[in-house]
């Protein structure tokens, strides 16, 4: 394959990649811009949100793979969310939101989470049938008699499902912007944000506030996983790789801010992507833990974050 | 009545408030007077519920609030103008009116009372919070907690770095709010702005009380004041 086309190739394994870690960073970012707590266990949710869409495909049988994939795809995020919004309020409360006791917490809650699905779920990489996945032929363009002209070039390709992700982030992220944005809960949830006291002070109930942040945040995670999971497979130790890329991601984006981590999940996700076809994924891995150490030295804000005054 | 009674207070291991009093009647404006670091401002926060106090109560009325989690005690009556305003910076003035009209889920009429007092703010409700003037914010941190429909008010150091006019504006909204029944609790920094509108002035120091007096008779003889500011 040329170079061009090859690139294009790369380009959507790495659109695919963004999307997903788009929708796990969110969530993290969520939970620190909101709670200021630093979610160690955010992999962990994103690893249970890929094993419950196996349990719920696994457990709906011999239908069409599109019925367990769907049922997956609701009940999975609304489960992590419960037990998170759990994990909140007989934890999280009870260390009052500690910068640095809430970072053990989750850290104790990241084992937790990992050796119940190891003695339950067992050591197995499972896959999730994909609802639907064409082969999709994609054309690309050279210099003919004609001038332009477009051709198929051999191995250029890619599934309807793995373009069905991409939209269906985006749509999600549009959702979260439209809740953060458009709505009450959204608006109490800012408000929290930018100043806890005044928050109280003004009857926000910021426990619950808290409580639904990080059942939202988790469940962002566990939702990119069940996308994932008919291209990946769930796995018990899954959860680490989209824990660190997150944490990448919501560093280069500037803590807290939204659109910031966004951004630098197609950032991160397209050079992961481009970088893995062209030389190997541990260079990828390498290049953007060097990048964050670059930007936490040079500009602590972030790529895209304002400074604080 | 709003009644703090013997309050112990302080952050983390710190003890900062001592044992402190104060009662503040509806339509009576009391204002707090100390030296920097006495404990005005933690006074306020502990009374807002956002301090955990290790002595004494806070009753509004009876209805002791100090034993309300924090997110109540703005709506048993106590609308709060803090130091320095903090603002919901990036939110729009209208909606951080929203947020205190939401307090007791007022409707419109209340927005509407609040925004006759102000009439500079509905010319800006469209615009964040951050980029009005330094006496627009004043006024939305007021109009803020005026949204709540206090039967009592907090204003800590509200004429803070304002120009004059400002200043005779704000004065004027505590004057109106306190002809309407409501009990302020006053901190001011400036001895001249207290008198003018103060009906009793309480003195503080090490987060204890020295004593109260009628602002009439501050008015009359200032040696008191020169005793306990050293002004
Ligand atoms: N967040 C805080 N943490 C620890 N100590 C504080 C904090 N805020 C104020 N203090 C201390 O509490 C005391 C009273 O402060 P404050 O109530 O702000 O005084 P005032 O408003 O009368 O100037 C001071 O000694 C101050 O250093
Ligand atoms: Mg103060």
């Amino acid at each position: 394959m040329d170079f061009g086309p090859y690139l294009l190739l790369a380009s959507l394994e790495g659109a695919v990649t963004a999307a997903v870690l788009a929708l796990t960073a969110v969530g993290l970012s969520l939970v620190f811009g909101v709670m200021r707590v630093v979610n160690v266990a955010h992999g962990e949710f994103f690893m249970l949100g890929a094993v419950l869409a196996w349990w719920v495909a696994h457990l709906v049988g011999d239908a069409h793979p599109a019925v367990g994939f769907l049922l997956a795809l609701v009940v999975a995020p609304l489960l992590v969310g419960g037990i998170a919004v759990l994990a909140d309020v007989t934890v999280l409360k009870r260390v009052n939101y500690d910068p640095e006791r809430t970072i053990v917490a989750t850290i104790g809650i990241l084992y937790i989470l990992q050796q119940v699905t190891l003695m339950t779920y067992g050591p197995d990489a499972r896959p999730v049938e994909p609802p639907f996945n064409t082969r999709l032929a994609l054309p690309f363009v050279e210099w003919g008699e004609n001038g332009l002209q477009l051709y198929w070039p051999w191995g250029l390709s890619t599934t309807s499902y793995k373009l069905a992700v991409i939209g269906a982030a985006v749509v999600v992220l549009l959702g979260v912007w439209g809740l953060m944005a458009r709505t009450r809960i959204g608006l109490l949830m800012r408000a929290t944000q930018l100043d806890r006291d005044m928050a109280l002070a003004f009857g926000i109930p910021v426990e619950r506030v808290y409580a639904m942040v990080f059942g939202i945040g988790a469940g962002l995670a566990a939702l990119a996983a069940v996308l994932i999971v008919p291209i990946q497979q769930a796995h018990y130790l899954m959860g680490g790789d989209p824990l660190l890329l997150s944490f990448i991601v919501v560093i280069i984006g500037g803590l807290g801010s939204l659109p910031g981590t966004v951004l630098a999940a197609v950032l991160i996700g397209l050079s992961d992507g481009i970088i893995s076809v062209f030389f190997s994924p541990t260079l990828a891995k390498i290049l953007a833990t060097l990048l964050v150490a670059l930007v936490l030295v040079f500009r602590p804000q972030g790529l895209f974050g304002v400074r604080r005054a | 009545m709003l009644e703090i009674d013997r309050i112990d207070a302080g952050y983390g291991r710190a003890q900062v408030l001592r044992g402190l009093s104060l009662r503040i009647s509806p339509g009576e404006i009391l204002c707090l007077l100390g030296r920097n670091g006495a404990g005005k401002t933690t006074t306020m926060k502990a009374i807002m519920g956002l301090l955990p106090l290790t002595g004494g109560q806070v009753r509004l009325d009876g209805q002791v609030i100090s034993e309300l989690p924090a997110h109540r005690v703005a709506g048993a009556g106590i609308g709060y103008i803090p130091q320095g305003r903090r603002l919901f910076s990036e939110l729009t003035v209208a909606q951080n009116l929203e947020i205190g009209l939401r307090v007791k889920n007022s409707g419109p009429e209340v927005l509407e009372g609040v925004l006759e007092l102000f009439p500079r703010l509905r010319e800006r409700m469209g615009q964040r919070a951050q980029t009005l003037s330094g006496g627009e914010q004043q006024m939305l941190a007021t109009a803020r907690a005026l949204c709540v429909e206090p039967r009592y008010l907090l204003l800590d150091e509200p004429t803070e770095g304002l120009q004059p006019s400002m200043i005779e504006a704000i004065r004027q909204v505590v004057v109106v709010m306190r002809d309407r029944g409501v009990g302020v609790l006053l901190v001011e920094q400036r001895v001249d702005a207290v008198l003018s509108v103060a009906d009793r002035v309480a003195f503080i120091e090490n987060g204890r009380n020295l004593e109260t007096v009628a602002a009439d008779d501050l008015r009359r003889d200032h040696s008191v004041i020169e005793r306990h500011l050293g002004v």
